[in-house]
Order: structure tokens, then C-alpha cells, then sequence
């Protein structure tokens, strides 16, 4: 079963990169930009019939290594 | 004093500290992230360097390397635990320390000698220092703007666990001495115990007068104190 993974700062959390490449975009002529963020995309493909249990040692991935929860938000969707 | 300096690939400042221990009479050995056995220890060292690459976040991967298990445990009991720069960084990303190091503000490495306040002397790891002293001391990161959540900031204040903040020659801390853009200046901090360190700036290049100064050797003397 396979699942992306898109990892992104809290709204709170500063985010310089996304900032620059904003201005950059802006600089570059696209006048209509509002805001933009920059995240990670992960794709994660587990070996689990089980759509429930799939999604569980997903969530574990996140939780354990792939997300800071202190600084990061996470959304899990199945591809 | 017996010290254990962890190894991780991507290391670049384990020998230096390894240099300075020795100096300063630590029985050091080092001990590559694969083993499961710690050497019996007073201080375990996380030193600085790029720890697989900084992949993923910086530290996250060495933060659950093989030997961290039994590091968090030595921690646990008592053992000084020190991490510097990307040491620092992994102690955030083991649970070790609380809060978190983000990029730096203006996007760039910055490898310079900076002003630290020294804001709390009374512990294990400052103790040879004056309060309020004023250190120069290299930093050398890409990610070392500190972040917490307020409530852990709250605690950080009420029980003085900001041990060095970041300032000028003055000694004025404010926006214009933060190189990173570190909440509150601070440059290193400790655990509610306050038996475990972490600190951006790097002490153990501050162990010798003919190639910097001798601003670090104070830290290392504190804890033989």
C-alpha cells in the first residue's frame, strides 16, 4: 500500500526559505502571490493489506522520525 | 574525570574536542555510534559536525543511532551529557533537551567568533566562569536559531536554565548581537536537572592562545571542579 506524506511548519513557525522564494516569485512579475510555505513530501510504500494498519505504522514513521512535532504538521493520504 | 566522546558519520569536531579533554586530564575515549556499550562515564560528549548530512533535519538521524539509547539513559542517571553545534542539535532531537534549532535567520551559514553572556554560572558546567562574563567564542551553523514553545520558555527563565545568551562586546543583548535569530539570544541551555548542556557556540575551540583564545577551557575546568 502506498501513502505520501507531506510534511509542513506549523503556521506560527517562521519560515525563511518559503519567504525568499515568495519574493522571488514576486520579483519575478507574479504580482497575485498571497502567501507560500515550504514543506517535505515523503512516498511510503508499506507492505500491509490492512488499510487501518497501513495507516498506523505510517503514522508511527511520522511520529518517531519523520515529523519535528515541535515545529511541523503532517498530513497522511493514500496514492 | 572519565568522558566518552559519540562518533556519528559526519563528525567533523571530534577530535578537536577529543584535544581539548585531553588537556584539560579527561580519560577520553571515543565511541562510534554502532556500539550498544557505553564505557563507563562522568561526561558524554555529542560533538559538532554534520551528522549523516544533515538528512532529513539536522540530528534527527544520529538522534536514534544505536549508542543513543544508552546515552539517554546514562542522561537519565546522571551522567553529564554535552552537545555541541550539531551535538546540541541532536540532543533536541532525542527528546534530551527541550525546543528545537530552525534554520538561520538570514538563510546563511555563519562560521564567525561571537560575544556569549555568561547568564548562569551556578552549575556544573560554568561554575569557573564570573557571572555576567563575556566569552568570544566561534559558531559555526546553519541551523542554530533556537525555537521553543512558550510555556517551555517560561520554564527556561524561572529556573535559570539559559546558561549562555548571545550579546556584543558590550555585553548588550539585543537583536543587532543575535547572529541566528535565536529566541532571546539564547546560545545554550540546559535540562530541568541540569546535568545536560547544549550550546551552538563551540567551547573546545577555545582551549588554545596560540590559535584562538582560551575562552572554553573554563567549561572543561568546571566540570573537574
Amino acid at each position: 500500500m502506498k501513502f505520501s506524506v507531506t510534511v509542513t511548519l506549523k503556521k506560527d513557525v517562521l519560515d525563511p526559505q518559503g519567504k525568499v522564494i515568495k519574493n522571488t516569485l514576486n520579483d519575478m512579475g507574479i504580482k497575485n502571490l498571497n502567501n507560500l510555505r515550504q514543506g517535505k513530501y515523503f512516498e511510503i510504500e508499506v507492505n500491509e493489506t490492512n488499510l487501518t494498519l497501513a495507516e498506523k505504522t505510517v503514522n508511527e514513521m511520522c511520529k518517531k522520525l519523520l515529523v519535528n512535532l515541535i515545529i511541523e504538521d503532517y498530513k497522511i493520504n493514500k496514492i | 574525570m572519565r568522558s566518552s566522546v559519540i562518533v556519528f558519520p559526519g563528525s567533523n569536531c571530534d577530535r578537536d574536542i577529543a584535544v581539548a579533554l585531553k588537556k584539560m586530564q579527561f580519560k577520553n575515549q571515543m565511541v562510534w555510534h554502532k556500539e550498544t556499550v557505553l564505557p563507563k562515564s562522568d561526561l558524554i560528549v555529542l560533538p559538532g559536525g554534520f551528522s549523516y548530512g544533515d538528512y532529513l533535519r539536522s540530528g534527527a538521524i544520529a538522534g536514534k543511532s544505536l549508542i543513543i539509547e544508552e546515552v539517554i539513559k546514562a542522561a537519565k542517571a546522571g551522567c553529564f551529557i554535552l552537545g555541541i553545534c550539531n551535538g546540541f542539535q541532536i540532543l533536541t532531537e532525542t527528546g534530551l533537551l527541550k525546543g528545537t534549532l530552525l534554520r538561520n535567520k538570514n538563510l546563511r551559514f555563519i562560521n564567525k567568533d561571537v560575544q556569549i553572556k555568561v547568564i548562569n554560572n551556578k552549575t556544573n558546567f560554568s561554575n569557573k566562569y564570573k557571572k555576567d562574563q563575556i566569552l568570544k567564542i566561534n559558531i559555526a551553523h546553519n541551523e542554530g536559531n533556537y525555537f521553543t514553545d512558550p510555556s517551555h520558555l517560561e520554564e527556561l527563565r524561572k529556573e535559570n536554565l539559559i546558561i549562555f545568551k548571545y550579546c556584543d562586546v558590550k555585553g548588550n543583548i539585543d537583536e543587532s548581537s543575535n547572529p541566528n535569530g535565536s529566541l532571546e539570544n539564547i546560545a545554550g541551555i540546559l535540562n530541568s536537572n541540569k546535568n545536560i548542556l547544549g550550546m551552538m557556540p563551540h567551547p573546545e575551540r577555545m582551549t588554545d592562545e596560540m590559535i584562538s583564545n582560551n575562552d572554553g577551557i573554563n567549561l572543561f575546568s568546571s566540570l573537574l571542579n
